[in-house]
């Protein structure tokens, strides 16, 4: 990603972007802030934002007109807040004003003609910014108080005069000459022009002097004159005796005025100077209205303004922030880590600290389809997968055990490509996905069985092929383009081998990444073929009764496809479920953790995505619920909640033949139904794999089963803590077990000799290829291994006595 | 390169079972992404058998893992 790229990605997030309340006044007041310090009872703080923005802001504070409140969002939630009453307030509460300095004269000079608040204001600007100033005023301080008086909403007489005597006392402490009742002429313009003065004409004075010029240029103020800057009267009613109107005349003469000394530019960069839209979105579909504090004579006690402040809405973005684990977990917003991302390729030496937050993403879309610019955090993260993959910059740990899942799914253990049996040709090509297989793989038996006999098929037509195989998506998630090639031409090449029958998918994720990997291919759901079958007598009966009421879990990899969403929604409706749909649904839905590997990267935050989701099905209704992605299930299975798979439910085993051990995990056991337990242990889905091909192979192509490893035949047994311990640490039975035999085979091993319960127990270790495994165990009376504990670590050891190098006892 | 020491416990309650010796403090290298490190740990004197515990394995090993993948 390069720098311009970088930007146009940033671009896309709003977050940044100001409020409607600042973007719409025109001197744009930090209103957001403001209201916070007020809300908080900060007033000192809340003076302290005042100040930063508005000019002889004692004065201001009790005179602004606030056109901030039709632009408040608050408009659509009770009223707007009340800014002019709580920037009285606020200026009412005895607050400390920050110092003014004025900087050192660079022998810049300025004359200023009026004196109303736009002339006052540009005197203001210009005496901060070192230039000297002289104002002449046409009028006197009574004059300035009239004019300002008639412009305050509130009477103000008694207090205004004394604060607008405090302002101008500032204005001169910083340089500023006034002077009161000066004969205001061209000839006065001339002088000053002559002794190289800038000069700005306000509009109580343009009249009198620049009548029948041209207008002054409505970005920068310049006027035919060279030097002369003006403005008149805004032609808009509610502008023309707007003080924060004018007074943002004056900032943008004196703002014209210092670029003409510095010999800058007048016109670039001015776009937001006066009041423009902000493309900050805010979502307030969930904000109770409330009605604005009323407003007394006196304006609001203490009390009545923290109450109002506190009404201001914040206005932010955060829409993708609010609803992903992912986005919440890293503390900013889409914007940052843009830039996050970018500093973290551009590291040379030092560690990466963003490389956990890019492999954190379960690139799910559910950002892109929250966003009104479409910022996609998936497809970002994916870009910079690839490139740390590319650049050899990807964490090793990261995505080993996924795609090592990967491999041995679509190793010759587990892959089955075949026409059906008997047939020499294929009509349809059934796809279940590598996690449906590990996950049910005796409902994926049953699927391609009822596939078989609903969609016929001869030998002339061609039956129901089966294609057991991964569909690449790990290898595409963790950014291994070179993977996922592979993996797409392996199935290619399958696919061409059976003549490319239209497909039959069941696993979302597989619909989706063969949608994209394979244009050509004509693919179709399986929860599309089931919905297409009207016979009653189609599927068996149900297992739950009818009107049962499930909380339905769309799929992450469904938020594209309405047509798969509908047709699963179908199934429910004529299989008698009430759906009840929670929350995030449809084209919002959530992921379980599973998608883009985040679970892989980062299990505890995979703990929380999962948690999160499973707490909002059942705020939306405590009934089981129910989804048609096999990881999905399980995912949500492992936090606790009831959930099935809508093949538990639309092809349930018939009680004559319940499901083989481990499918399923311990649901099919549980005499409550199908919903509860567990998912299958990470072994567990690799026994599946493996038992299902074993038994499709030998008992429907009569062909001889596989050759079985040496160490599958060795007797292990774990106590449940060591059961534990393989799944947080993503240890297989068959890692433990090639340890096992490892040991037994080079008859090394470290024995604990203490009297302690322990006493016996040996400690065994291997390292098959980059990670080392320890198991520590007890041998049984029979031979047999009982497993106590294990762990392991990517470290090499090279032991005492061996140089670097020479390769070690792991 | 001196020698880290990152375990306090005692480990010789556990013997080689090949060697019959129990396990003594000895320096190890330990590598890691083109990193080496000395680190003391429990080994056999006789064959140089070494022992990793556990708390070693998921604690400063593995940060010191993700540390060196990080940079």
């Amino acid at each position: 990603m390069d720098q311009s790229e970088m930007r146009n990605w940033e671009a896309r997030c709003t977050q940044e972007e100001p409020p409607r309340c600042r973007a719409a006044c025109p001197l744009h007041v930090d209103v957001r802030e403001f209201c916070t310090r007020m809300a908080e009872d900060r007033p000192d703080q809340a003076w302290g934002t005042l100040c930063r923005t508005l000019p002889l802001p004692s004065v201001m504070a009790r005179i602004c007109d606030a056109p901030c409140k039709k632009a408040c969002l608050r408009n659509d939630a009770g009223g707007a807040v009340e800014m002019s009453a709580l920037e009285r307030a606020c200026a009412d509460f005895p607050g400390k004003t920050p110092p003014l300095h004025a900087p050192p004269s660079r022998g810049r000079k300025a004359t200023i003609i009026g004196g109303d608040i736009a002339a006052l204001t540009a005197a203001w600007d210009l005496s901060r910014k070192g230039v000297e100033v002289a104002l002449h005023c046409p009028c006197d301080v009574t004059d300035m108080l009239n004019w300002l008086r008639c412009t305050a909403p509130l009477d103000y007489e008694a207090t205004l005069r004394k604060h607008l005597e405090t302002e101008l006392a500032t204005l001169r402490r910083l340089g500023v000459v006034i002077h009161e009742h000066a004969p205001v002429s061209l000839t006065l313009v001339d002088t000053a022009r002559a002794e190289e003065r800038l000069v700005f004409i306000a509009p109580d004075a343009y009249q009198a002097l620049l009548e029948g010029d041209a207008p002054p240029d409505d970005l920068t103020l310049g006027t035919v004159r060279t030097g002369v800057f003006a403005a008149m009267r805004p032609a808009e009613p509610e502008q023309a005796f707007s003080p924060v109107f004018l007074a943002a005349l004056g900032r943008r003469a004196a703002t014209s005025m210092d670029r003409f000394y510095q010999g800058a530019s007048l016109v670039a960069g001015r776009e937001r100077e006066g009041i423009f839209e902000t493309r900050l979105y805010t979502n307030i579909s969930t904000v109770a209205p409330v009605s604005p504090i009323a407003v007394s004579q006196n304006g609001y006690s203490r009390e009545q303004a923290v109450q109002e402040a506190a009404r201001c809405l914040r206005c932010e973005c955060m829409e993708c922030v609010h609803n992903c684990a992912f986005l919440a977990e890293f503390g900013s917003y889409p914007k940052q880590y843009t830039r996050r991302i970018y500093n973290n390729a551009s590291i040379v030496m030092g560690t990466r600290q963003a490389n956990t937050m890019i492999n954190s993403c379960m690139m799910c879309g559910l950002c892109a389809s929250l966003c009104p610019d479409g910022f996609d955090m998936g497809a970002l993260c994916l870009q910079s997968r690839q490139d740390m993959v590319a650049r050899g910059k990807m964490p090793a740990s990261a995505h080993e055990f996924a795609l090592r899942d990967m491999a041995f799914a679509n190793g010759e253990d587990c892959v089955v490509a075949r026409h059906a049996p008997d047939t020499a040709r294929s009509a349809w090509l059934f796809f279940p996905g590598c996690q449906l297989t590990a996950s049910m793989p005796d409902a994926v038996e049953r699927t391609w069985r009822w596939l078989r006999t609903q969609l016929g098929g001869d030998a002339e037509k061609g039956g129901v092929g089966l294609l057991l195989h991964c569909c690449g998506a790990p290898a595409h998630w963790s950014g291994r383009t070179d993977l996922h090639a592979e993996a797409v031409r392996t199935l290619s090449a399958h696919l061409d081998a059976l003549g490319n029958p239209p497909l039959i998918t069941a696993c979302p994720t597989c619909t989706d990444m063969l949608r994209k990997a394979l244009p050509q291919a004509v693919i179709t759901t399986l929860w599309e073929v089931f919905d297409q079958q009207t016979s009653d007598t189609a599927f068996p009966a149900s297992p739950l009764a009818a009107q049962t009421e499930l909380v339905l879990h769309d799929p992450c990899n469904t938020r594209h496809d309405a047509a798969l969403r509908s047709a699963v929604r179908s199934l429910l409706h004529q299989r008698g479920i009430r759906v009840t749909e929670p929350e995030r649904s449809g084209e919002h839905t959530e992921c379980c953790g599973f998608g883009g590997l985040s679970e892989s990267a980062n299990p505890a935050l995979g703990v929380k995505i999962r948690e999160g989701r499973a707490a909002r099905l059942t705020t939306a209704s405590p009934a089981d619920a129910v989804t048609y992605c096999a990881m999905c299930r399980d995912m949500l299975a492992k936090s606790g909640k009831r959930i099935l798979h809508m093949l538990d439910l639309l092809l349930p085993p018939e009680p004559s033949e319940p499901c083989g051990p481990g499918c399923c995990g311990p649901r099919a056991d549980n005499a409550a139904g199908p919903h509860a337990g567990p998912a299958p242990s990470y072994s567990e889905r690799r026994e599946n794999r493996i038992r299902l091909r074993e038994r499709l192979i030998t008992g429907y192509w009569q062909e001889a089963g596989r050759t079985a490893a040496p160490y599958e035949a060795l007797r292990v047994t774990y106590t449940p803590e060591a059961q534990q311990r393989m799944e947080s640490h993503r240890i297989l039975d068959s890692d433990i077990r090639k340890v096992l035999l490892h040991t037994e085979q080079q008859k090394t091993w470290l024995e604990n000799v203490t009297d302690t319960e322990s006493k016996g127990r040996r400690l065994a270790m291997f390292r098959p290829t980059i990670v080392t495994y320890w198991v520590e165990y007890t041998l049984q009376d029979d031979g047999g291994y009982m497993v106590h504990n294990t762990w392991s670590h990517r470290m090499r050891i090279i032991p005492p006595g061996h140089r670097s190098g020479n390769g070690g006892n792991a | 390169m001196s020698t880290l020491k990152v375990l306090d416990k005692d480990y010789s309650d556990w013997v080689c079972a090949a060697c019959g010796k129990p396990l003594q403090p000895a320096p190890v290298e330990l590598e890691y992404l083109d990193s080496l490190f000395n680190v003391e740990l429990p080994c056999c004197v006789a064959c140089g058998m070494v022992l990793i515990p556990e708390e070693l394995a998921l604690g400063k090993m593995a940060d010191v893992e993700r540390l060196l993948e990080d940079k």
